[in-house]
C-alpha cells in the first residue's frame, strides 16, 4: 500500500460529463483494456467452473475411480479435493498478476486523464 | 419434540460442571465486542461511515473481515459435522465455498468497488430505472441475509443445548433473542465500522482455535493424516466408503441431483451474497478490494483445508453415536471433539470445550452482525430513502432508518430461528447460497457485462430467481415431510431436491434474458457508457 499515491478523495473531481464517458468508452484506448480484462477473465471463470464441475460429477458419477487408493488411506477424491484448493490459489495469483501488470496501469491513465479534465 | 431435545446430552452434563467458564469466556468476548462498537459509534458520523466504514480500512484489514463474515457457523459447525457423519461428501462444502471465491475476483469485487456506493442495489440499478430495481434488489437482499440468518440462528441454539445444558425451547429461545439483541446493538450503534472490527477479531479467534484443534487432532495421529482417515474410516464403521464421495448422496439419482445442484449453489452463490458485496466499499479503490480478496482466499483457503482435519478427526475420535446423539445433523461434531481431544473426564478437555464453543458462538454473533448490516443498508438506502423518499432524504434520516430496520431484522430473525434448529447449518446456508446465485448473480453480471440488459431484464430476473427458488425450498423436504424438516409432522414437499439451485439458477439467468429480449424499451447507451467506463477505470469512485 505504501507505494501508491495518496487517497485522491480529498481533491475535488470533475465528474465527467455523459458524452465524455461514450466518447471514451469508444476509444481505442478503452477497448484494449475491456479486451485485455475480458479475454483474460472470461475464458479463465469458464475453465475453473468447468474443472469443479469436473470434480463434482466424477465424485457423483465415477465412485470407483474416486475411491482408488493412491497411497496409504489417501484417495483419488482427497487428491482431487486438494487440487481444487491449490488451483484456486493459483487462479487468483495469476489474475492479480495480469491485473497489475496489464489492467491497472491502462485504467490509471484513463481515470487521471478524465478525472484531470482537459 | 425431537430426540435431541429430550436427550441428555453427555457432552452438556460434562460442560455444566464448567458451565461457569464458558460464560465467563463468552461474556469476555460479547464485552470486548461491546467496547469496539461504542468505540466505533462514536467515530460514525456520516452515511459513509455508516454504510461503508468511512472506506479506510486497509486491504489486509477488509481480507480478514470478509472472512470472519464468510466463515460462519456453517463452515465451522457444520461442514465439521457433515464430513463427521458422511466423510467425504462434506468436503464438497468446504470445497464449493472457497473456488466460488474465483467468481467474487475475477468478475464481481472490482467493478462494484468501482461503480457502486454503499450496497449491491447500487450497481444494479446503475442504468436502470432506479425505484423498480432497488426495490427488487432491496428485496432480494432482505430475502438472501434472512435465509443466511435463519442457519447462524439454529447454530446458536444448538450451541447453547449443548454447553449449558439448556434443553428446553424456552430456554433456547431466550438464547437466540439474546444473540438477537446483541446483534441489535452491533449494528445500530457501531455501523459498518463497528461490524468490520468485530470481524477481524472473531476472523483471529476462529482460525487460532482451528488451528489449535488441528494440531492437537494431527498430534493424535503422530501427523500422518492416511492413519487419522483410516481411525476415521473404521470408526465410523463404514469402512472406505467413509473416504470416498456418495455417503451422503449417493443413494440414487435424485440424490446425486441433490448433490450437482448443491455444487452448482456453492460456486454461483457466493458473489451475490449482499453482506459479502458491501464489504467491498469499505477500502480506498478496486485496487485494494482485489487484494482484500486474495487475503481472504488465503484465509478462507487454509481454514477450509483444516475442516478436513476436524470432520474426519471427529469421526475417529468419537463414535457416532455420541455424535448423533447430541445433535441429529453433527452440528456439535467440532466443540465435541474439542472435549475429547483434551480428555473427557479432565479440566483440560472442559476448557477445551468452553474455549472452542465461545469462539464459535463469537462466530455466529459476528456473522449475524454483518448480515443484519446488509439488509439493513439495503433496506434504508435503497428502499428507504430512494424508492419512499425519491432521493429526498437527509444522510441523518437514511441513517436512522437503517437503524429501525436493524431492529425489525433482529426480531425476524430470532422469530425464524427458533424455527430452524434441527437442520444442518450447513445445508441451511447452502440454500442461502442458491437463493443468492438464482437473484442476484444473473443482474449483477448482466448489468456489468450486457449492454442490451433492461430494466425488465433485470426485475425479471431478480424476482424470478427469488421467487423459484425459495418455492422450491418451501416445498422441498427441508420445510416439510422429512424427520428433519422445519415441519417434520406435515408434508407438502413435492419437489424432491433440498438445494434448488440446478433449477433456479438458470432459472434466473434465463429470466433476465428473456426480459431483456421481450421489453420495449430502450437499453440507456449512455448509462452503459458510464457504468462500463467506471467499473472498468475506477473513474469517478468515491
Amino acid at each position: 500500500m505504501a507505494a501508491e499515491a495518496p487517497p485522491p478523495s480529498k481533491e475535488q473531481h470533475k465528474l465527467p460529463s455523459p458524452e465524455e464517458f461514450t466518447e471514451v468508452q469508444e476509444s481505442a484506448e478503452f477497448g484494449e483494456l475491456r479486451r485485455s480484462y475480458r479475454s483474460f477473465a472470461f475464458p479463465l471463470t469458464v475453465a475453473f467452473i468447468a474443472w469443479y464441475l469436473l470434480y463434482v460429477l466424477l465424485s457423483n458419477y465415477a465412485g470407483g475411480f474416486m475411491g482408488t487408493k493412491l497411497f496409504g488411506n489417501i484417495n483419488v477424491a482427497l487428491v482431487f479435493g486438494v487440487l481444487q484448493f491449490l488451483t484456486t490459489f493459483l487462479i487468483a495469483w495469476w489474475y492479480s498478476r495480469h491485473a497489475a501488470a496489464e489492467l491497472d496501469p491502462k485504467a490509471e491513465a484513463i481515470k487521471t486523464r478524465m478525472e484531470g479534465g482537459a | 419434540m425431537s430426540p435431541a431435545i429430550t436427550h441428555v446430552h453427555l457432552a452438556a452434563n460434562e460442560a455444566s460442571e464448567h458451565r461457569g467458564l464458558i460464560i465467563t469466556l463468552f461474556a469476555l468476548f460479547v464485552l470486548a465486542t461491546l467496547g469496539i462498537t461504542i468505540w466505533a459509534g462514536r467515530q460514525t458520523k456520516d452515511a459513509a461511515d455508516f454504510y461503508a466504514g468511512g472506506r479506510q480500512f486497509s486491504a489486509f484489514q477488509n481480507g480478514l473481515a470478509v472472512s470472519g463474515d464468510y466463515m460462519s457457523a456453517a463452515s465451522f459447525l457444520g461442514i465439521a459435522g457433515a464430513i463427521a457423519l458422511f466423510g467425504y461428501d462434506g468436503f464438497l462444502y468446504s470445497i464449493g465455498f472457497l473456488v466460488a471465491w474465483l467468481v467474487a475476483l475475477l468478475l464481481v469485487a472490482e467493478p462494484l468497488r468501482n461503480s457502486g456506493r454503499y450496497t449491491m442495489g447500487d450497481v444494479l440499478a446503475y442504468r436502470m430505472r432506479q425505484r423498480p430495481v432497488r426495490t427488487a434488489a432491496g428485496t432480494s437482499t432482505i430475502v438472501v441475509s434472512i435465509f443466511y440468518l435463519l442457519a447462524q440462528m439454529a447454530g446458536a441454539g444448538v450451541l447453547v443445548s449443548l454447553l449449558l445444558g439448556i434443553t428446553s425451547d424456552a430456554g433456547k429461545i431466550l438464547i437466540v433473542a439474546l444473540v438477537g439483541v446483541l446483534m441489535i446493538v452491533y449494528v445500530s450503534i457501531g455501523g459498518m465500522k463497528g461490524t468490520t472490527w468485530v470481524q477481524m477479531v472473531k476472523a483471529v479467534l476462529l482460525i487460532g482455535g482451528t488451528i489449535l484443534i488441528t494440531f492437537l487432532v494431527l498430534l493424535k495421529f503422530n501427523f500422518n493424516i492416511s492413519d487419522l482417515l483410516g481411525s476415521a474410516a473404521e470408526n465410523s464403521g463404514k469402512g472406505d466408503a467413509f473416504l470416498e464421495p456418495g455417503l451422503q448422496y449417493g443413494a440414487d439419482g435424485t440424490t446425486k441431483l441433490d448433490f450437482l445442484s448443491l455444487g452448482i449453489a456453492l460456486v454461483l452463490g457466493t458473489a451475490g451474497l449482499p453482506h459479502i458485496l458491501i464489504r467491498f466499499y469499505t477500502v480506498p479503490n478496486a485496487k485494494a478490494a482485489r487484494k482484500s480478496v486474495n487475503w481472504a482466499i488465503g484465509i478462507i483457503g487454509g481454514f477450509y483445508l483444516m475442516t478436513i482435519a476436524l470432520g474426519f478427526g471427529a469421526a475417529a475420535l468419537i463414535s457416532q453415536d455420541e455424535i448423533i446423539a447430541s445433535n441429529p445433523s453433527g452440528n456439535t461434531a467440532a466443540p465435541l471433539l474439542a472435549l475429547h481431544l483434551g480428555g473427557v473426564d479432565s479440566a483440560w478437555g472442559a476448557i477445551l470445550l468452553a474455549t472452542i464453543s465461545a469462539v464459535a458462538f463469537a462466530t455466529i454473533l459476528a456473522v449475524v452482525a454483518g448480515l443484519t448490516l446488509a439488509s439493513s443498508s439495503s433496506f434504508a438506502h435503497d428502499i428507504y430513502a430512494n424508492v419512499i423518499r425519491k432521493g429526498k432524504a437527509t444522510e441523518k434520516e437514511e441513517m436512522r432508518a437503517a437503524r429501525w430496520a436493524t431492529v425489525l431484522i433482529g426480531i425476524v430473525s430470532i422469530a425464524l430461528g427458533a424455527l430452524a434448529r434441527d437442520l444442518n447449518v450447513a445445508g441451511l446456508v447452502a440454500l442461502a447460497f442458491a437463493v443468492a446465485a438464482s437473484a442476484n448473480l444473473p443482474t449483477i453480471l448482466y448489468s456489468l457485462f450486457w449492454k442490451r440488459f433492461t430494466t425488465q431484464g433485470a426485475l425479471w430476473s431478480i424476482y424470478g430467481g427469488l421467487i423459484v427458488a425459495v418455492g422450491l425450498v418451501l416445498f422441498s423436504p427441508v420445510v416439510s415431510g422429512d424427520p428433519k424438516a422445519m415441519f417434520p409432522d406435515v408434508d407438502f414437499a413435492w419437489f424432491p431436491l433440498k438445494n434448488p439451485g440446478i433449477i433456479s439458477i438458470p432459472f434466473g439467468f434465463a429470466m433476465g434474458w428473456l426480459g431483456t429480449v421481450l421489453s420495449k424499451e430502450e437499453p440507456d447507451a449512455k448509462k452503459f457508457a458510464e457504468l462500463e467506463v467506471r467499473s472498468l477505470t475506477g473513474t469517478g469512485a468515491h
